[in-house]
This record gives C-alpha cells, sequence and structure tokens, in this order.
C-alpha cells in the first residue's frame, strides 16, 4: 500500500470524520483515497476550492467537535499557516499532513525536507508551536495517524505531520491491526448550540492586552508541558557508536542502508532519528555528546535541523553536515561514503 | 539476503505495473518488500522506473544504490541504468527497440525480444508480463508458480477478466528462457 493511502486508511480507523483537501503533488493519492473511503466509512469528504478554504473547513469541524484533517505538499501549506495559527490560538485539535516536497517557490514535485524550519517554528504568525511527527516508513505513517489524533485532543493544538513525497508514493506491505481510535476527551469547549447550557466562546481576538499576554503564557505553560512529555525518538546502534548520524523520516530510511554498509567495515556508526521533530529530543543528543564527539547530521535540505542539534549539544562535539536539496535523493552508497569519509578524518584527527 | 531490482522504460510500457506486481507477490510469499515509484512528470513516451526492493529481513533504504538486477525496456533506460548494475548483476533487456551491445564486460545481459512473443498472442500489451514472465525465470526472487496461481490477489479485482492472458503472457516469457 502506498504510504498516502495507508496514512487515509489510519485516519478514517482512527475515527476522522471529516477530511477536507484540495490537489497537490505528491500527496494527490491521499485526497483520492479519502474522497472514496470517508463518504463509505459515513464521513464528511469535500475537495475545497483552495487550501486556505481546506484549512478553514477542518477549523469550523473542530469548533463542532469532530475529528478533522487536511493534507496538503510544500506551497499548499504555506497557505494553510493562516489557519493553523487561529487553530493554535483556539485551542483546537487538528491534524495537518505535509508531503514536502522541492522549494522554495513553486519548486518541484520531488521528495525534500525543506520545510522542516516552518513545520517546528510554528509556521504561521504569532506565538505558538505545533507537535510535529515525522514518520520513516510506510508502516510508521499508519501507526503514526492515531497518535496524532490523540494529542491534538490532549493538547488541544493542532498537530503536524511531516512526511515528504517519497513516503507519500511509495508502497510497503502495513498492517492496520493496531490502529484504533484514541481515547475521548472532554469536549467542554466545542459549539454545539447553547440550549440549556450557558453560551461558549471560541475566538482568538483578545484586544485587551493583558488578557492576550495571559492567553500566551497559557499557551507557552501548554507547549512546555508537550517539551516534558512528547519526544520520541528512536536510537539505531547508538550504544557503542563512535559517530552518531542524526536524521529523520525518509533521510533516516536512506542514513540506516549506509549504517549497515558501514558496519560491515566495522566503522561504528550509529543514528539517533527524532521522531517528534518539535519537541526536539534535544535530551538525548545532549547526553550522548558526553561519551560521543562527532556528530553528522543528514538533511534533504541545506540544513535546518542542524540548528536544532546545535542547540542541543550546547558547544559540546563537532558537527558535520550533509544535504542534498531541491527534491534529490541520495543513495545509501553515497552517503556512507560521506559518512566514512568524516569518521576516518575525525578518527585521524584523534591521534593528533 | 537482499534483492534489488530496478524496472525501467517508456511511460505506457507497464513498467510500474511490472516492478508492483513483483512487490506485491513478494509480499505475499511473506517477504520484506518496498516498492518505490518514480513520478509526477512521467507521461505516456516519457520515461519511467521503479524500484522494488525484496528482502528475508527490514528493509533499510528502499532506494537502491547498485542493484542485483535491471529490466530495461527501451533505449534510453538501458543506458542511463546499465551503468549503476552491480558487478555481477543481470539486466533484462526488450530486445525487439533495444540495441543490447554494452561496454560493460563484467555483467550479464538477457535479450528478450517482447514485442514478437507479444504479436504471437495477439496484443502488444502484454509485453511488460512477457518480460516479467522472463526476468522471474533469470532472478527467481519469487516462486514462478506462486505468482501464476495467485496472480487474480496480486492483481487485484480490476484485472479479474485479463488473467488468463496474464498467466499465458507470463509463461510465454518464462519459457523463452533456457536453463
Amino acid at each position: 500500500m502506498s504510504g498516502n493511502a495507508a496514512l487515509g486508511e489510519a485516519a478514517v480507523l482512527a475515527g476522522c470524520t471529516c477530511y477536507f483537501g484540495y490537489p497537490i503533488t505528491p500527496q494527490n493519492e491521499l485526497t483520492e483515497y479519502m474522497a472514496k473511503r470517508v463518504p463509505e466509512a459515513g464521513g464528511i469528504f469535500i475537495q475545497s476550492e483552495s487550501e486556505i478554504a481546506a484549512i478553514n473547513m477542518v477549523l469550523g469541524a473542530s469548533v463542532a467537535g469532530a475529528r478533522a484533517m487536511t493534507s496538503s505538499s510544500s506551497p499548499g501549506m504555506s497557505l494553510k499557516q493562516e489557519g493553523i495559527s487561529y487553530l493554535a490560538a483556539d485551542e483546537l485539535p487538528a491534524v495537518v499532513v505535509n508531503m514536502v516536497r522541492g522549494g522554495p517557490g513553486m519548486g518541484n514535485i520531488s521528495p525534500a525536507q525543506s520545510d522542516y524550519l516552518q513545520a517546528t517554528r510554528g509556521g504561521g504568525h504569532g506565538d505558538y508551536r505545533t507537535i510535529v511527527l515525522a514518520p520513516g516508513s510506510v508502516q510508521e505513517l499508519a501507526d503514526i495517524v492515531p497518535l496524532a489524533f490523540d494529542l491534538a485532543e490532549a493538547y488541544r493544538n493542532p498537530v503536524i505531520i511531516l512526511g515528504d513525497g517519497m513516503l507519500g508514493q511509495m508502497m510497503e506491505p502495513v498492517s492496520f491491526d493496531n490502529i484504533k481510535p484514541p481515547k475521548e476527551y472532554p469536549k467542554d469547549y466545542i459549539l454545539t448550540g447553547a440550549r440549556g447550557r450557558p453560551s461558549r466562546m471560541v475566538r482568538s481576538l483578545l484586544f485587551d492586552t493583558k488578557e492576550e499576554e495571559e492567553h500566551n503564557w497559557k499557551l507557552f505553560r501548554k507547549y512546555q508541558r508537550m517539551e516534558q512529555n512528547e519526544v520520541r525518538y528512536e536510537k539505531y546502534l547508538v550504544d557503542d557508536a563512535e559517530m552518531i548520524v542524526v536524521a529523520y523520516g525518509i533521510g533516516a530510511r536512506i542514513v540506516k542502508g549506509a549504517i549497515k554498509r558501514l558496519r560491515q567495515e566495522n566503522l561504528k556508526i550509529g543514528m539517533i532519528r527524532p521522531i517528534t521533530l518539535w519537541p526536539f529530543p534535544a535530551k538525548i543528543i545532549r547526553e550522548t555528546a558526553n561519551r560521543v564527539t562527532d556528530f553528522f547530521v543528514f538533511e534533504m535540505s541545506t540544513g535546518q535541523m542542524i540548528e536544532d542539534v546545535r542547540l542541543a549539544l550546547e558547544g559540546k562535539g563537532h558537527i558535520h553536515f550533509y544535504g542534498r536539496p531541491g527534491g534529490v535523493i541520495p543513495t545509501p552508497i553515497e552517503l556512507s561514503r560521506v559518512i566514512s569519509r568524516h569518521y576516518y578524518q575525525q578518527s585521524h584527527r584523534g591521534k593528533k | 539476503m537482499t534483492i534489488k531490482t530496478i524496472f525501467s522504460g517508456f511511460g505506457g510500457q507497464g513498467v510500474l505495473s511490472m516492478g508492483f506486481t513483483l512487490a506485491n507477490a513478494a509480499m505475499l510469499e511473506g517477504k520484506y518488500v518496498t516498492y518505490l515509484p518514480s513520478y509526477g512528470v512521467e507521461v505516456r513516451g516519457g520515461t519511467a522506473n521503479c524500484t522494488v526492493v525484496v528482502s528475508d529481513e527490514e528493509i533499510a533504504s528502499p532506494v537502491a544504490s547498485e542493484p542485483e538486477f535491471i529490466v530495461a525496456m527501451n533505449q534510453p533506460s538501458f543506458a542511463r541504468f546499465q551503468s549503476v548494475l552491480t558487478s555481477g548483476g543481470l539486466i533484462c533487456v526488450n530486445s525487439s527497440i533495444v540495441n543490447t551491445t554494452s561496454a560493460r564486460g563484467d555483467i550479464e545481459i538477457l535479450a528478450v525480444p517482447t514485442s514478437e512473443l507479444a504479436d504471437k498472442m495477439g496484443t502488444i500489451k502484454v509485453a511488460n508480463m512477457i518480460m516479467l514472465g522472463a526476468f522471474l525465470k533469470a532472478s527467481n526472487i519469487v516462486s514462478f508458480d506462486f505468482m501464476l496461481a495467485h496472480l487474480q490477489e496480486i492483481l487485484g479485482e480490476g484485472k479479474a477478466k485479463m488473467i488468463k492472458l496474464n498467466q499465458e503472457a507470463l509463461e510465454a516469457g518464462y519459457t523463452f528462457v533456457k536453463e
């Protein structure tokens, strides 16, 4: 099953009853899948007139208490940012999928990881954050969907699933046995008509600066809780490693192929793969730096996550970077050569 | 054991279908498998390719650095992909429309005249399945008998009427290749 279709099926199984989308490659298979599957399951599918309309339909569905989702790819994601900012300000749950393609501007339709900063820094205007989940396989893409809805509703905040064109298009066997709807949280904020109860208001317009400041600190405390409780990552052959590669998503898959090759030549290389890009797994990277001094960041961009790795290391260790932006997919052998070159340079420096 | 194959050719030659059929058969046989299509700007008459990785263990990268097998259905694909084939690898070539001479001395070339074989069956549309049959004989990545028996399941319900024709095409390719 393709990554896009697996994501769609997982969303339906996770209880997503409202999907709104506007076509863009390379996530069209998701919209196509939802067009057929969501109405079958009794939900609402709308192909909207634009990305902006889609995200605002999500806002409307969410404020009415529905489990809602939209998806797009990089240029379309930029258009959605206003709506995501409003969702964050209004404290409304939603899942937004970005199958990243080469950019900036229209870019191309090949896989890339160039939207990292947009996704992890809030993306739209204002002082807000979104949880960003970056799966690395079709199975993980499916498994992460119920988690995304759960986190969105637990914290009442938009959650971004950051994939890329390759993850969306590639096919792998996938099992839906473990995909169940997340638990229901009390929805004491939704607008369902005030008959028999006091009226409610959901808004982000707060003219009173003091009230707005309080609201900002309240959101901030929520983001702090996310940072404390929701960090997720995968360690791969880290325990005996002399050099750690940090990579995420499909980039991490290719790195894994490279590490498998390098381990056959007895190069002790491991990987830390952030699964939540925000909150970033800074602590594990910092702790690893007590033992390992060499870090190698690989991204399919000119270097965005490297900023978070640098912040995590707090000046410890050496960081090397290798990037392939613009929709280029490197091969494992290419990466293994670059990684081994740095590995030997560093071990040489160590002997001096 | 991890075996990587790139299927390549013109858009419309059924290149992605070949890869998809192999990937589905391998999955039903219980193997680990990834299927990575090239996509997007490909149009009928343009070039298309896909990478299928089949393994007994979890597959790290769906991108193949040095594939063991290549299937090239047209001349540009033959030129482009023979250089990435691993030493000792096998390239299956659609010799009906491809000049199969290669400068590489360290690879095997299997020439399959798919158009001629397909003409005998009355339709050029099965050229890809003929090639897949030949490829299975040469590569043995999945059991040929298994694929024949499960073809309905592999291709899905939409192709129900075409199962017999596709089985015959697979057999034509399979028997074309000598031991």
